[in-house]
């Protein structure tokens, strides 16, 4: 492979060919964009590429060190198994805005100093935002605008960070910053933006179940993972990630029991499913941060797959709402065990991705003594077994029977789900591949006699919950609905008070503009009184009288004044 | 949209088998809850503990059925303050 060459490259340059080439030959060369950027990045290996000085600015674009690894090795699978996903699609501009996509969160998972990462982290917001409007609906017109105010605002808040950051130290560099001062913290508010922080979230829930079927896929993939990437090169071991994180555990699953639209019901989980991550770079031990990138890992394997089987539903029903679905494993029997396999992988159950990947953050938080971030975790892990092991294919393929029969999910998007389905359960069945790519060196061992019952327990007797509470009618039915949630605040009041303004700005400016018409109006009155025709400055005299009158004035200065 | 009525017939479809369904849930979680049988009366298993609290019997037993139905119970009382109608934005 060519030397140096950053593999986000690879996903930018070859996105140019996407508009140019089509059926087949676009099929191949949108597949190969990531194998080959996967075999760039393993044949480089580890090291620094692409140092330039810029108006005395360190640019460093490519670094590949384990951390950076990692990450773009999940992206590349994302990238691969959502374009399986998305292959039937014909519209061009989803598949040339989606690899642009890609490329831009792999470019930034590569860059070594903040001015390539302000670049690309932009480049994600402004690309992204085309799978969402590619809807071609007024609501996601309007949650598209939403999402562009919110994701471009991160990237002006980063923005101003790396410049204050830079008064300070001199330097760009992508590197450990901490909590320290202004700068630090402003930038990890624009991280915390990108990684639904709690109050920061609502971009997410808004925008994603409003994309297209296959955008959601490739968005749930790659925005958040990048920022989770970004905080965990930043701010590892900072100890306000530790409560942040445990507040995203826990206030999603609330909403995600209630909420009737599947996909947000994923989008909430996702958000949940961040808390664990940010909770294992607040505590910060080679433990806890293996966790957090094997978590990464493995989360963007089952989150894509349920995503997936969500999209596979709605592309085939035509609707995504708990309240329409149900029995649909009659008619789509496939589609259901790959969602099955998502929904166990996610609620983390043995022999699955989330169960080697989620211990290694819980057993940190162990070690360490923090009670209450443990129990809050646990706690966390029977939600998600609620809204994402049991929920999304219980409402959606059993329940009561909606009564609608449709056609399994088309070849490409089995293929997809299958390849997804496949690695969930071999990184859970051997998770030693995966933790061999960890950016530190892999101490934990998962399948302990202990850690596999005291999970089943957990596990099970959260479905010996779900099973009462529906046996005896007590579970919330699925209805048709919105929840409140902190949007709420900028989409009611918020919008209301902006209104509110225009109309004081609309009625003070009208003030204004009438005042000075009035006085102009004067104006021109008054003169029209003074110098209008045949008014007393305007009144005119024959040359004859003039001159006279000259004559006269000489006169009389020759006369009296002359000596 | 009615169902075909010439459809075959899903094992799922008759009700009695949800009985059977609830019955194995519960056959599985009494399984599932021996170990910590064993290792109070510390044959075969040993819980590997990082806190006092997991020492309590059926622990993460009790702890995921008290959460479901405490997550679950909290949930259907908070759509009475943050439930509106499916257009409530449009």
């Amino acid at each position: 492979m060519i030397e140096g060459l950053n593999p986000a490259f690879i996903f930018l340059l070859g996105a140019l060919l996407v508009p140019i080439t089509s059926g087949i030959v676009r099929s191949v060369i949108m597949l190969s964009i990531p194998v080959v950027a996967l075999i760039q990045l393993y044949t480089m290996g580890l090291g620094v590429w692409g140092q330039y000085e810029f108006l005395g600015l360190s640019i460093e674009m490519t670094r590949i060190d384990p951390l950076a690894r990692v990450f773009a090795t999940i992206f590349c699978i994302a990238a691969f198994i959502g374009t399986i996903f998305a292959l039937h699609v014909k519209d061009t501009i989803q598949h040339f805005i989606a690899v642009i996509y890609m490329g831009a969160a792999l470019g930034a998972v590569f860059a070594g100093d903040m001015i390539t990462l302000f670049v690309y982290w932009e480049l994600t917001a402004i690309s992204s935002v085309f799978l969402i409007w590619a809807s071609r609906t007024e609501r996601a017109y309007k949650a598209g605008m939403r999402y562009l105010i919110i994701q471009v605002s991160s990237g002006v808040i980063l923005l101003g960070g790396i410049i204050l950051y830079y008064q300070d130290t001199g330097s760009i560099a992508f590197e450990y910053l901490g909590l320290g001062s202004l700068a630090t913290g402003v930038i990890l508010v624009a991280f915390g933006i990108k990684a639904c922080f709690p109050f920061l979230h609502n971009w997410m829930q808004d925008a994603y179940p409003e994309a297209t079927v296959t955008g959601t896929v490739i968005l749930s993939a790659f925005t958040t993972k990048l920022a989770i990437y970004a905080l965990a090169r930043a701010y590892p071991g900072t100890d306000i990630l530790i409560p942040i994180g445990g507040v995203m555990t826990v206030f999603p699953i609330f909403f995600a029991v209630l909420e009737n639209d599947l996909r947000r019901v994923l989008t909430y989980s996702l958000n949940n499913q961040l808390g664990f991550m940010v909770v294992g770079i607040g505590i910060g031990t080679e433990l806890s941060l293996n966790g957090t990138a094997a978590h990464a890992f493995a989360h963007i394997l089952y989150k894509s797959l349920l995503f997936m089987c969500m999209g596979a539903v709605l592309f085939r029903t035509g609707t995504i709402k708990a309240s329409e679905l149900g029995g649909l494993y009659k008619s789509m029997p496939v589609t259901t065990v790959f969602c099955i396999i998502g929904a166990m992988s996610i609620a983390a159950f043995p022999l699955t991705g989330g169960f080697i990947s989620k211990a290694m953050i819980q057993s940190a938080a162990g070690d360490g003594g923090m009670l209450v971030i443990w129990l809050v975790m646990l706690f966390a892990s029977a939600g998600v077994m609620d809204h994402s092991g049991i929920k999304i294919p219980y409402f959606t393929f059993f329940a009561h029977d909606s009564g609608k029969r449709v056609k399994e999910a088309p070849l490409n998007m089995l293929i997809a789900m299958g390849i997804a389905a496949f690695l969930c359960i071999a990184i859970g069945v051997f998770p030693d591949a995966l933790y061999a790519i960890l950016p530190y060196e892999p101490t934990y061992h998962p399948y302990t006699a202990s850690h596999v019952i005291t999970s089943l327990q957990l596990l099970f007797f959260a479905i010996l919950a779900f099973a009462l509470l529906i046996r005896y009618k007590i579970y919330p039915p699925e209805l048709r609905s919105t929840n409140l949630d902190f949007d709420w605040f900028y989409r009611v009041p918020l919008k209301n008070l902006m209104l509110a303004i225009g109309r004081l700005i609309a009625i003070v400016w009208a003030w204004v503009s009438a005042t000075a018409n009035d006085a102009v109006q004067k104006i021109i009155t008054a003169t029209a009184d003074t110098h209008g025709y045949g008014k007393v400055m305007a009144r005119t005299t024959s040359s004859g009288v003039a001159v006279t009158i000259i004559v006269a004035v000489l006169g009389f200065v020759v006369v009296f004044f002359y000596r | 949209m009615p169902k075909p009525d010439d459809e075959k017939k899903y094992w799922l479809d008759d009700p009695k088998n949800h009985d059977k369904i609830f019955y194995g849930v519960l056959v599985i979680c009494t399984l599932i809850a021996i170990p910590d049988v064993l290792s109070l009366l510390n044959i075969l298993y040993h819980k590997h503990i990082e806190f006092e609290m997991e020492n309590i019997f059926e622990f993460y037993s009790l702890y995921g059925l008290v959460c479901y139905v405490g997550l679950v119970l909290i949930a259907k009382q908070l759509r009475k303050v943050l439930m509106r109608d499916e257009d409530y934005y449009d």
